[in-house]
């Protein structure tokens, strides 16, 4: 029973592990799309990121411009999706495949250019990385029983963007529902032409959407190269920009709920490897393949409004034109 | 801002894919030479390599212009319907296993005049059939039919994954990958199908699946515009609204499309299953589902213009091979990034050249733009 509750513990802190990128690219979508623009370029933008924070840490040895870089990068992704489908008026979906895609090559192109290691950086040690953080006072409370395991295990002990991406979740609920950008950003999703006749640009609007996004999806991205790995690999986001998607809408477009949806996903992707040949009673052992799949149906499932009823922002996916 | 004379439609047509296709390459050029090679070498590798530099370098080109040939389709007509049909790649994964399931059951008891057909339909029912249920789901549920299709093409890689790493695989194998189908399913390559009339060409991928291109390419042409349904499907695309009040059925005409859209999908398993496998593998999609995006934006949703962007990215596709072997440090993922420019401009940023190109040639043609005095 203990090793059992044991075992329970760590896959938690491997969800939390996993969930970290998932946390940061969703509450991205959600200000991307909360303001009306489509965004199923996560993927694209988290692969930049990674890159751009391994590629740079590895020349300067510095996490920290590493993940400026990332910000950086992923930011100027944002912006190209916001010059195509903001500023010109293209089309939302074509304009994310185009950065996906674009992302896929460029990583790779410049990563073999630049280190000539066939697409990946060289591996970062030491304090090149950003690595599991103590907590205050993990050593004191080792003497509670129960508490003590669980602050050491669950609590503390992830990297600063671990930290970083739970405490998004609190500051996109309040810049979205308790400020006064939040206010337009989300009117501007619903009726753009109320926010223009009342004298506000939907355009710069939506562009600090994006900002905002390419902001959290560079520190996603920056996650899985120089935090929870020590190098970029070739296509390392693996499809967790999509997860991400999923997970907003999962999370009917509001950050605490998505954030629910992150931590669900993250638990099945964890509990995956430690359910393997564990027979179930009545349904026997159930396929790995079918637990990585779980969130994309549920999120059909969803969609299809046989979970609740999904309700996107009204104006998603529609350029604006006066 | 002024009112943006017309295009004409030649310009529109001709001029603009290309002086788009032109502003990808030349941002792909800049970040070649970026990396410190010459973008003329790049591309003239690129050229011999697609086209001349080996006897085989055109079967190559060709057997990969097949695979675009059939994604462009499936996207194409989608389009026409104004549907985003972004699954592709799903599609042609699962009808992988349709074909490699005809060929396994079917094809060991009947001759090949029997074998091929039935396998290149069973490959395109299960390709109709994994675009059927979003297109369902978008028909009766209102589920955003971009969306579905994404989680489909990741249900599919599950699926498959699962399939042939368990009950699919071939006993006594380790890799994930299913036995060899019978002989009478393998689609003949086109080196033999040209000896039978004398011509002798060198060896290639090139197979059947080239034929069934060209020929879905016609079906695809006579159904947009030469039938009913295809003009039921322009007019859902033009306006739903519009649609239903002239008593067309809307639903059921997004229905069948994406069904239609997944059978050409699905029929890209009949050249990489049927014609070059020969058995189901992994990952054999390779993303063409995704390319066929650009390629039908590119060839502008007409059977002609998606066989010449399906040209252009199989001659890239072969030709960026070439780079790896030529350059230090550019490789084929060189491809990757052109295709990305490719979407970007043909694709999102379609009309950012099209008010300049309109006023320019309004200016430069007289009597045709009319209100330039």
């Amino acid at each position: 029973m203990i090793d059992f509750l044991y075992q329970l513990l760590l896959t938690f802190d491997a969800t939390l592990r996993v969930a970290t990128p998932l946390i940061l690219c969703a509450m991205a979508g959600i200000f991307s799309e909360r303001s009306g623009v489509v965004d199923i370029s996560l993927e694209g933008k988290l692969l930049m990121g990674a890159f751009s924070a391994a590629a740079v840490t590895s020349v300067t040895g510095s996490p920290w411009i590493g993940l400026l870089a990332a910000i950086g990068a992923s930011v100027f992704m944002s912006m190209l999706h916001g010059f195509a489908c903001i500023t010109h008026k293209g089309d939302q979906v074509v304009s994310g495949l185009a950065i996906n895609i674009l992302a896929s090559g460029l990583t790779v192109v410049i990563g073999i250019a630049l280190f000539h290691q066939g697409g990946q950086t060289p591996s970062l040690f030491g304090d090149q990385r950003f690595r599991k953080l103590e907590l205050w006072f993990t050593d004191t409370f080792d003497a509670i029983p129960l508490f003590g395991t669980i602050y050491r295990e669950l609590i503390s002990g992830h990297s600063i963007l671990t930290y970083a991406a739970l405490l998004a979740v609190p500051l996109a609920s309040l810049v979205l529902y308790r400020t006064r950008f939040g206010l337009r950003l989300r009117a501007v999703g619903e009726v753009p032409e109320a926010v223009d006749s009342a004298g506000i640009s939907v355009s710069w609007l939506r562009y600090r959407a994006l900002i905002v996004g390419g902001v959290l999806c560079g520190i996603a991205g920056a996650y899985l190269s120089i935090s929870h790995g020590a190098n970029f690999v070739r296509e390392m986001s693996a499809g967790k920009g999509y997860i991400a998607l999923a997970a907003v809408i999962f999370g009917n477009w509001r950050p605490v709920r998505a954030l629910l949806a992150c931590l669900l996903f993250g638990f099945l992707d964890a509990a995956t490897p430690r359910l393997q040949g564990f027979e179930f009673p009545l349904i026997g052992e159930i396929p790995s393949q079918l637990m990585l799949a779980a969130p994309y149906i549920i999120t059909v499932l969803l969609l299809a409004g046989f979970i609740g009823k999904p309700s996107p922002p009204a104006a998603i996916g529609q350029p604006y034109d006066k | 801002m002024s009112a943006t004379p017309p295009l004409p439609r030649w310009a529109d047509l001709v001029l603009l894919p290309l002086i788009n296709l032109a502003a990808a390459l030349f941002v792909c050029g800049v970040i070649v030479w970026f990396i410190g090679e010459n973008p003329f070498d790049a591309l003239a590798v690129m050229f011999k390599g697609a086209f001349y530099l080996f006897p085989d370098s055109l079967g190559y080109t060709l057997y990969y212009t097949t695979n675009f040939i059939f994604t462009g389709l499936a996207v194409g007509i989608a389009f026409h319907a104004m549907m985003f049909n972004i699954g592709g790649e799903g599609q042609a994964y699962v009808a992988g296993l349709g074909a490699a399931a005809a060929g396994l059951v079917v094809a060991p008891y009947v001759p090949a005049i029997v074998a091929i057909p039935i396998s290149v339909a069973t490959a395109a029912l299960f390709g109709a059939a994994w675009a059927f249920i979003p297109g369902y789901l978008q028909a009766k549920r209102d589920s955003h039919i971009v969306i579905t299709t994404i989680m489909f093409n990741f249900l599919a890689t599950a699926l498959m994954v699962w399939l042939l790493a368990g009950p699919m695989i071939q006993p006594g194998q380790q890799s994930p990958q299913s036995s060899l189908i019978a002989a009478s399913a393998f689609l003949p390559t086109m080196k033999d199908m040209l000896a039978l009339v004398g011509i002798e060409i060198a060896a290639s991928p090139l197979n059947l699946a080239f034929i069934i291109a060209l020929l879905a390419m016609l079906v695809y042409y006579i159904l947009v515009w030469k039938t009913r349904l295809g003009y039921e499907i322009r007019a859902v695309g033009k306006s739903q609204e519009a649609a239903k009040y002239a008593g067309i059925n809307v639903p059921r005409v997004i229905i069948i499309t994406l069904a239609i859209s997944g059978a050409f999908a699905g029929l890209l398993a009949t050249n990489e299953i049927l014609g070059v496998n020969h058995r189901a593998v992994l990952n054999f999609t390779a993303g063409y589902g995704f390319t066929g995006i650009a390629v039908a934006l590119m060839g502008r949703n007409h059977p002609i213009g998606i066989f010449l962007a399906a040209l252009l990215f199989g001659a890239l596709i072969q030709g960026g091979s070439e780079l790896d072997f030529e350059f230090k440090t550019i490789t084929r993922e060189m491809v990757l990034l052109i295709q990305g420019m490719i979407i970007l401009f043909s694709g999102a940023l379609a009309y950012m050249f099209n008010p300049p190109l309109a006023r320019f040639l309004a200016r430069v043609l007289p009597g045709k733009g009319g209100n330039d005095d």
